[in-house]
């Protein structure tokens, strides 16, 4: 990092640092997410495979839908500010699971006799879009950190592995531990919490780099 | 504690004459066909090295004869409610429990809810049970049903909770929010009763949430492990009444190996749980990892 002073040089680690932390915290909530998934749709659809298959489907593509527009968005001036971003809009995307998933469980479970795809209607009103958000934030964040060709395999790699283990963990806590000591609506306001957390950081450390560049 | 008198009263008599005819795996388990000389027993496993619990076991030679004690003590809802019309049944096994209900009371209207269609299939095949007549079986998640027919304004005056077989509980039929559905689903005087658990700590967050839910329940249990809970819509009832009820009783039950009089001495009304225990809710509901060992 020559030509930099030890501020620029430190705002420089703190933004790599923070791009992998925010990933780590975008894998962790997705698969955290998916395994509240069951259980808020349990006491209106059951929890039988169909009802995993659901969930399931639903994440796979919404999260592939979001890999692509986080691929473009990553076209258009990107920025840390604007992951930041991503990170808050993610957070406002989980308060309809708190607020709103009994009315439109209800909604749907009047409307549809088959549970197979009452769940599938219900998983995508629910987590649809709190999924895609999750899922701009991997092409996104490889965008962020990529300097050049010759070792952009080796950061998307990293941030695989990164947001990976942070998927592995959010299961592994949620299924074995936090089920049991909270409910399922706390582990929902934490996540929102951590997420906007997340989107907050971003957007300071990106106006302290503006500042130090400036 | 319970899969050894299970074991006890099931397998050491037969233990050389048992012999699985049938297995066939489901999306929800394994289940074997087990022929102990003289009962044919359903068996369910999630794996193969534990001995796992007799589901549901019929004599040959007499099918209305009751086997289990357990079984005999999810009737003690007659005590309180003699004359059930419309019965719903959430776990089929092998059908040992509707068959009381069609034989005993034939006017009485049987919904039999079954998650798992090669249990329908098994039941069918070799446990001679099977819809028809007023015999209605449901492949569904109870928990569906229960809130669709509540939608529908639908009641029953006797509801079975038969889903729990010990090595996984759906936890979504053991919350307070489950219980209130099907208290709805309940007449002025219908009952519930559960064949649950007596074991681990979800004994207490159990009791806590089915009193919640109703305001009161009773224990029917003996020192084997299993455990009914029975409560109702209705107040709750003394030995005293409960004894007449069983005195009193207008059908004679004897055939299905069913004394009353000795289902009401199994009655405990009083609480042995600790009230202080977290209630199971939608929201919260670790079942499965409090039914582990302490």
């Amino acid at each position: 990092m020559l030509g930099f002073s030890p501020r620029q040089a430190r705002v420089h680690a703190m933004y790599g640092f923070l791009v992998f932390l925010l990933a780590f915290a975008g894998g962790f909530s997705v698969m955290s997410i998916e395994l509240l998934g069951g259980r808020i749709l349990a006491p209106y659809f059951g929890s039988s495979i169909y009802v995993w298959g659901s969930i399931i489907t639903i994440f796979m593509v919404a999260l592939s839908i979001g890999y692509l527009l986080g691929g473009q968005f990553s076209l258009h001036n990107p920025s840390l500010k604007r992951f930041g971003v991503i990170f808050l809009i993610c957070a406002i995307a989980v308060l309809p699971m708190i607020f709103g998933a009994e009315a439109l469980m209800q909604w749907v479970f009047m409307r549809f006799e088959d549970p197979r795809y009452g769940s599938l209607i219900a998983a995508s009103g629910l987590f649809f879009l709190p999924t895609v958000a999750m899922g701009i934030v991997s092409p996104y964040a490889v965008r962020l950190l990529v300097k050049n060709r010759e070792h952009s395999g080796h950061v998307a790699g990293r941030l695989y592995f990164v947001s990976t283990a942070g998927s592995a963990l959010g299961t592994l806590l949620t299924s074995f531990y936090l089920v049991l000591y909270f409910e399922v609506n706390q582990i929902l306001y934490t996540l929102l919490g951590v997420l906007a957390g997340c989107g907050v950081a971003a957007m300071l450390v990106a106006a302290r780099q503006g500042e130090s560049a400036a | 504690m319970k899969k050894l008198f299970l074991l006890i009263v099931c397998c050491l008599p037969l233990a050389a004459a048992a012999e699985v005819i049938y297995e066939k795996k489901s999306l929800y388990r394994n289940i074997s066909v087990i022929d102990q000389g003289g009962e044919l027993c359903m068996r369910f496993t999630l794996r193969r090295t534990r001995f796992s619990s007799m589901q549901s076991c019929m004599y040959k030679k007499d099918h209305d004869l009751l086997v289990f004690d357990y079984a005999k003590l999810t009737f003690a809802g007659l005590l309180m409610n003699p004359n059930p019309k419309r019965v719903l049944i959430a776990g089929l096994g092998g059908g040992s429990l509707a068959r009381v209900f069609r034989e005993a009371f034939p006017d009485a209207i049987v919904d039999a809810v079954e998650i798992d269609s090669a249990v329908i299939d098994v039941a069918d095949r070799f446990f001679d049970f099977r819809a028809g007549g007023n015999i209605n079986i449901i492949e569904q998640d109870a928990r569906v049903f229960v809130k669709r027919q509540s939608l529908h304004g639908k009641q029953y005056d006797y509801i079975v909770l038969d889903a729990f077989n010990g090595e996984y509980i759906p936890e979504h039929l053991m919350t307070r929010e489950f219980l209130e559905e099907c208290r709805s689903l309940l007449t002025a005087d219908g009952v519930l009763v559960a064949n649950t658990f007596s074991l681990s700590r979800l004994y207490d967050a159990e009791s806590v949430t089915y009193e919640q839910a109703f305001g009161w329940l009773v224990n029917v249990k003996q020192e084997t492990g299993n455990r009914i809970i029975l409560t109702s819509r209705a107040a709750m009832p003394g030995h005293k009444e409960l004894r007449q009820a069983a005195a009193s009783f207008p059908v004679d039950l004897s055939r299905f190996g069913l004394d009353l009089k000795w289902v009401a001495r199994q009655i405990r009304l009083y609480p042995d749980w600790n009230r202080n225990a977290r209630p199971l809710t939608d929201q919260y509901n670790p079942a499965n990892l409090l039914n582990t060992p302490q």
